[in-house]
């Protein structure tokens, strides 16, 4: 039997993505069937509980991504191969971090304006992770200077492991300060877990969806940031050879 | 259920965001893929 030659060039997904990617479509479907219409109202907060299955996901992944970030980025400053590819998952992972970041904020801000009566307060959790957000837009910009792919990954690598400095601030200024967050619901520090049963599965299925989601997201950002690094040094190699060709001809 | 609005809204965000994102990131993707040799692309 002939084998049909591929003329379609392959893609960025692979069997691992899709896996991420189905993973990430059954367990958001069911934060959103679950979430909106079958978990009860909480019995303080009533119906705006259902906010906290996207927002402590969201804030979750946001965490995780920056974390990723500061480990790529020390893998490539402090790898023996300085390999571009963890400069290229640390951008991808800073990339999806600061879109969960500001679902985060967003989702927040319409959860406060329902608890507290207000969009917005310069409380020490809402203050620092505006903070934590406004650095990883920078890191980004900084990501976005220009200059060699190795000058790119050094600098950017040197912000991104000290950005990741702000995550326990964020995380522990609940503790730290009068705040009018409140403190963790599921991990908090008397290991007494304050949420009904279904509710505390909802939101564990947000958990994972929102971080299989993360796992398609990086995966695929990365790959794309591998073939933008590669489309660009052959322009700069094609813009090169036509100087030469010019040159040659005069 | 009380305080529709702002909970419509949050999901409706949310996932449109999410939704919008991950289409661009697939067609950013297979525009990408068509210019790239596969032999460059070291996840195949």
């Amino acid at each position: 039997m002939n084998s049909t030659p591929r003329t379609e060039p392959a893609r960025v997904g692979t069997p691992a993505t899709r896996v991420f990617g189905l993973l990430a479509v059954l367990f958001l479907g069911w934060v959103v069937v679950g979430g909106l219409f079958i978990t009860p109202a909480d019995a303080i907060q009533g119906d705006s509980v259902r906010i906290m299955y996207v927002h402590v996901p969201t804030a979750w992944v946001a965490y995780l991504a920056f974390i990723v970030t500061a480990i790529a980025s020390a893998g490539y400053l402090f790898g023996k191969r300085h390999s571009l590819g963890f400069d290229r998952v640390a951008g991808a992972s800073a990339e999806v971090g600061v879109l969960f970041m500001a679902l985060t904020l967003m989702s927040g801000s319409l959860w406060g304006r329902l608890t507290w009566g207000t969009f917005w307060q310069w409380d020490p959790r809402l203050t620092t992770t505006a903070f934590l957000f406004v650095t990883y837009l920078g890191y980004l910009a900084v990501r976005g200077l220009g200059g060699t792919p190795e000058r790119r990954a050094k600098r950017s690598a040197i912000l991104a492991l000290l950005a990741v400095l702000e995550i326990p601030l964020v995380h522990f200024s609940v503790l730290l300060w009068r705040s009018l967050h409140q403190e963790a619901s599921v991990l908090s520090s008397d290991g007494d877990v304050k949420l009904d049963d279904l509710m505390l599965f909802t939101l564990l299925v947000g958990v994972l969806g929102f971080t299989a989601l993360y796992g398609w997201l990086v995966s695929h950002r990365q790959r794309i940031l591998t073939m933008r690094d590669i489309e660009e040094a052959k322009g700069i190699d094609l813009a090169i050879s036509e100087r030469i060709a010019e040159g040659s001809v005069r | 259920m009380k305080d529709v609005g702002f909970i419509a809204l949050t999901y409706v965000v949310t996932f449109g965001a999410i939704i919008a994102i991950v289409a661009r990131t697939l067609i950013t993707g297979s525009r990408l893929s068509k210019k790239i040799p596969d032999q460059d692309k070291p996840w195949i």
